[in-house]
């Protein structure tokens, strides 16, 4: 597994594409499950957390914190409940993204392999991977690997001969954006209505069933293999920059080449759009780009030499999010593609608190009456408002102000193209309608 | 276009054991929410896999159903309705013989969305929400599909569509009778 130093591929390195996945013979014939089998005979719990804090792993579903500090929080020890819970966040809806998709259809084992490790870390005693039900071929896949790992004796009672034991669900939900939010997911696995809980309690202190719990995203616990195998120095020399290992970056729109890689952590803009995605589609400029889903702020052409980061896109203004980024072209009208992005937002909103449950849908309108040519100038100051009443500290939970970070910036970069759209009554682009 | 066939039996298949619509519930949907019962801390957790359940079996989830399930349960019946119409895969009301979810999220837009979302409401005469009347087709929007690299994309049933373009679309839907 030693190339180059920052040309390595970890995660996705045996990863056949085409739609085929690596079966449980393949996985160990690559090393898989010698990290779990390493851990399980010679590391204490406390020292695979202290493993993970050392390789400054941040979380990869969006919001990029410490992994290790995450795990460091839940209840350790003889005094700690015996129930806990470790659950993997495969909920992936966020507009744009496809990133887990690859991980979970590419290389299932490795996801379970790292599971298992964390698990062991937190000393959980069950386990979830939350899946989203679209996702049908990873759902077969995980299903025939989760049965392979039980039949190995990687799952269930004394798992590698150790001590330690651990039961591994499936779980596939019923469809709402809200349900990837940690705590939202975790109203849904006990069988409610997928709104978020009100922080403290934190899950690593009352989570799942009121039990200690830990939710990590796909790509963050498809590093821990890695990061046990190779060490914390070399998983923080695999990025270029102040954010350890690699990332999974992807690109969609009117690029040439829109796909997903592998890369070292801090790639440049320029790096991805132009290398990786091949560039602009002939005839197309590139205008906009949203660098980590639908709930991130725009970037232009100028910030092309930003490098993708958590540090870095947040001094440009926006957010990594979740390294895959949606390139907005010179044809696609911003109003029509904000409004996009609302009605999305406004029909995923969980309702449960009113900024946000009358607020997106309020927003929604005024951009569709702008986009149909019915605008009033009054109109960007609505919308103006709506960002401040709706940003971080208003609402629930971050749903609301991941809404407002698009339009927010299309109000900065776009602003002329909403006042022509006012003034001249009517889109001026040709694929307006919906 | 291309196209990835998931290997499961398809989720929405005719009802076995159960009567469409039967007010109680059939000894193989108990069998299988006992089961779920048995892995969560008390019955109502399960709620949420027993309209699954239910679903797979009977294709939709009828009034007699929810009742059925709240009976088992010890849930009232609104309840568990709160929960079945707070997800968007539940279904409250009768589908056709194929469901087909058309995302309709950002990628999906830019690559063209609304152009084959006119175009199938052109093919079937419907609009989302929808089921055609011959009971063949019901057409949902749905969010990111999770191939955005491939946009514009669709599924239906269990099977998703890539790269799919308007003209491609009498050929993919010939596959479903
Ligand atoms: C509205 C909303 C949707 C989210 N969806 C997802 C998701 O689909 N997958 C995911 O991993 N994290 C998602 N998150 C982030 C999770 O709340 C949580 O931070 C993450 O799963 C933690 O994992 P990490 O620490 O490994 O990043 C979402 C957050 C919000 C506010
Ligand atoms: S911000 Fe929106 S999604 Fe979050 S709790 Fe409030 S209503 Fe629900
Ligand atoms: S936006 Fe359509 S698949 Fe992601």
């Amino acid at each position: 597994m030693n190339s180059q130093a920052g040309m390595e591929t970890p995660l996705t390195q045996y990863i056949k594409g085409n739609g085929a996945s690596l079966g449980l013979k393949e996985y160990e014939a690559i090393g898989g499950y010698t990290a779990l089998k390493k851990v399980l005979q010679s590391m204490t719990p406390a020292e695979l957390q202290q493993l993970v804090m050392d390789s400054k792993l941040k979380g990869r579903g969006g919001a990029g914190f410490s992994t290790g500090t995450k795990w460091s929080l839940v209840p350790m020890g003889p005094e700690a409940p015996k129930r806990k819970y470790l659950i993997a966040n495969a909920d992936e809806m966020e507009p744009g993204t496809f990133k887990d998709r690859l991980l979970l259809e590419g290389n299932p084992h490795q996801l379970i392999e790292g599971m298992i490790l964390a698990a062991y870390a937190i000393q959980a005693d069950i386990s979830y991977i939350f899946l989203r039900w679209a996702y049908r071929s990873a759902a077969v896949l995980l299903k025939k690997c989760l049965e392979e790992a039980y039949a190995a004796g990687y799952l269930g009672q004394h798992i590698a001969g150790s001590d330690y034991k651990l039961e591994l669900y499936l779980h596939t939900g019923v469809g709402r954006y809200i349900c990837g939010e940690e705590t939202a997911l975790l109203n849904a696995l006990e069988g409610k209505r997928a709104t978020p809980r009100a922080k403290p309690p934190f899950p690593q202190i009352s989570g799942l069933f009121g039990k200690p719990t830990i939710v990590n995203n796909v790509e963050t616990l498809s590093c821990i293999p890695h990061i046990v195998n190779n060490g914390a120095t070399w998983f923080r020399n695999l990025s270029s920059s102040e954010d350890s290992g690699t990332k999974i970056y992807g690109v969609s729109g009117k690029v040439r080449n829109p796909g997903a890689w592998e890369l070292p952590m801090g790639t440049t803009i320029r790096e991805l759009l132009e290398e990786h995605a091949g560039g602009m589609l002939p005839g197309y400029q590139l205008k906009g780009i949203l660098p980590g889903g639908a709930s991130t702020d725009f970037l232009t052409g100028d910030h092309l030499d930003i490098k993708m980061d958590f540090a870095a896109v947040a001094a440009a203004g926006s957010r990594l999010g979740t390294g895959t980024m949606i390139v907005m072209d010179d044809k696609t009208c911003p109003v029509g593609m904000v409004h996009n992005l609302q009605h999305f937002f406004a029909q995923e909103s969980c309702g449960w608190c009113t900024p946000c449950r009358e607020g997106i849908p309020w927003v929604e309108k005024i951009l569709w009456s702008i986009e149909q040519g019915a605008g009033r100038k009054e109109d960007l100051e609505l919308l103006d408002m709506h960002t401040k009443f709706l940003g971080p500290g208003n609402t629930f939970c971050a749903l609301a102000p991941g809404a407002m970070e698009p339009l927010q910036s299309a109000l900065k970069y776009f602003r002329p193209e909403f006042e022509k759209h006012i003034e001249q009554k009517k889109c001026p682009y040709a694929n307006h309608t919906h | 276009m291309s196209q990835n066939k998931a290997d499961t039996n398809a989720s929405i298949q005719q009802p076995s054991s159960a009567k469409p619509g039967g007010t109680e519930l059939s000894v193989a949907e108990r069998a299988l929410i006992d089961h779920e019962i048995s892995l969560v801390p008390y019955r109502k957790a399960a709620v949420i896999e027993a309209l699954k359940i239910v679903q797979q079996n009977r294709r939709w989830v009828s009034d007699e159903s929810l009742d059925a399930i709240a009976r088992y349960l010890d849930m009232n019946a609104a309840e568990v309705d709160s929960v079945a119409t707070f997800y968007n895969l539940i279904f409250r009301r009768p589908v056709g013989r194929h469901v087909m979810l058309l995302c309709d999220s950002v990628s999906c837009y830019i690559m063209g969305c609304t152009e084959l979302y006119r175009s199938l409401q052109q093919r079937l005469g419907i609009e989302f929400g929808h089921t055609t009347s011959d009971n063949r087709f019901t057409l949902l929007p749905n969010c990111c599909l999770g191939c955005c690299d491939h946009a514009p994309a669709l599924m239906i049933d269990d099977d998703l569509y890539r790269d799919v373009k308007p003209m491609e679309l009498e050929g993919i839907l010939k596959h479903y009778e």
